[in-house]
């Protein structure tokens, strides 16, 4: 028999997701990163839906350990973790607060025109493209003329 | 070879031929890792194969799921034999050198996109699902590889030499992603996939326009190899393949990561 312990409320359990770091850019939660689009009790089990960013991404299978152990944590059990492809994740899904935390540790966050709009490091604006692909499969490669710092961009997809 | 006549079985030679394409593709690419001739190069071709591979999970585990006998994405991909594969041939064919590796990739992510775009609409909301995440991924791929085919055809007399004889040496395994079989015809009619001689005029314009602009000239033949796509006959170098890949779940059969 279970035991009649209240469920924590809803918004209770988003607040514990936004405090798990993403593996890759610690300064960043999952909840920032967007990639989580759904959470809901389905009687006594607690659904958590999230959104693959890259398929081929390494970090998907520790993100799913890290709710698990955070949401286990808060004393919940009976947890279903549920994945996602459509719609696909985007870079719109980023929080404000995401995106400025990116900057602040130095990765431009994406922008619609498809490349970044300044140097995290020193603002400056005479940034170029050095490859698509960075040290994940989110990030780009840029670097600055001014500076001449090299900086990862968050690609926009 | 039997035909397959039921939907369920061309459903499933279809998937295979989607995650095979991905998945053998990926594994060529993979061999890069470590030996690009540029660092950037090096995480460009790594965060290439990664996703191709990403793709694989899910087009095999669709496939594993239609086909209803309990196995999993890494079974088809570790267990089976090389004449099971339904890859086409241009994924299996050897590296070559840093050009050829860059133009197999452009002349098959050419393809991957315009075919990832007409799956989007499929009528499976699965294989739609499936489509629309793996061509915003490819849609990355091939503004690098066409990038790069253009730099080195358009580029020092060397590297446009290197990327004519890739071209030449490749251009014969290009017909074989535009022939069409039963299944194929039954995909069509169920509306999961286009006819993919219906993709040929698209991918001619692409392949054209990114050729003259990288200064190359497309071989005059229309002479095709075939036998991938059908599994009736794979190169030489599928097995050779197969026996890196597959190598540790053969020797240690359930190995778990
Ligand atoms: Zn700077």
């Amino acid at each position: 028999m279970s035991q009649a312990i209240a469920q924590p409320n809803i918004d209770q359990i988003w607040e514990w997701l936004d405090a798990v770091p993403d593996p890759e850019i610690p300064v960043i939660s999952l909840v920032d990163l967007g990639i989580i689009r759904d959470v809901a009790w389905e009687g006594e089990t607690l659904v958590v839906t999230v959104t693959p960013t890259y398929s081929g991404c390494p970090a998907t299978s520790v993100i799913a350990m890290d709710i698990e152990t955070a949401l286990r944590d808060h004393g919940i059990t009976d947890l279903r973790l549920k994945t996602q492809i459509s719609p696909a994740w985007t870079t719109d899904w980023l929080s404000e607060k995401g995106r400025t935390k990116l900057e602040e540790y130095g990765i431009a966050p994406p922008q619609p025109a498809g490349g970044p709009e300044k140097c995290p490091h020193c603002g400056s604006t005479r940034v170029t493209k050095v490859s698509q692909f960075g040290s994940t499969p989110c990030k780009a490669h840029w670097r600055c003329q001014d500076c001449l710092e090299p900086f990862d961009y968050f690609k926009c997809i | 070879m039997a035909t397959p006549v039921n939907k369920e079985d061309a459903f499933s030679q279809f998937l295979l031929r989607m995650g095979d394409n991905t998945l053998i593709l990926g594994h060529r690419v993979s061999e890069w890792c470590g030996h690009a001739p540029v660092l950037e190069e090096d995480i460009a071709l790594a965060n290439t194969a990664l996703d191709l591979i990403g793709q694989t999970q899910m087009w095999l585990g669709l496939a594993a799921e239609v086909q209803g006998e309990g196995k999993s994405a890494d079974d088809l991909a570790f267990l089976r034999d090389a004449w099971d594969f339904r890859n086409v041939l241009l994924c299996e064919v050897p590296n070559g050198d840093f050009g050829r590796t860059l133009m197999r990739q452009f002349l098959f992510d050419a393809w991957h996109s315009i075919q990832l775009g007409r799956l989007m609409k499929s009528s499976d909301e699965r294989v739609a699902a499936i489509a629309e995440k793996a061509s915003k991924e490819v849609a990355y791929h091939l503004e690098r590889s066409a990038d790069t085919v253009v730099g080195l055809g358009d580029g020092t007399e060397e590297s446009h030499r290197r990327m004519q004889e890739a071209l030449d040496y490749l251009w014969p395994y290009v017909g074989e992603m535009f022939q069409s079989d039963e299944a194929d015809a039954e995909m069509v009619k169920a509306g999961i996939a286009p006819d993919p001689a219906s993709l040929r005029e698209e991918y001619d314009v692409l392949v054209s326009r990114i050729l003259g602009d990288a200064t190359l000239i497309i071989p005059d033949s229309s002479f095709a190899h075939k036998g991938g796509r059908t599994g009736a006959m794979h190169t030489e170098h599928l097995g050779h393949l197969l026996t890196q890949m597959q190598w540790l779940q053969r020797a240690y059969p359930g190995a778990k990561w």
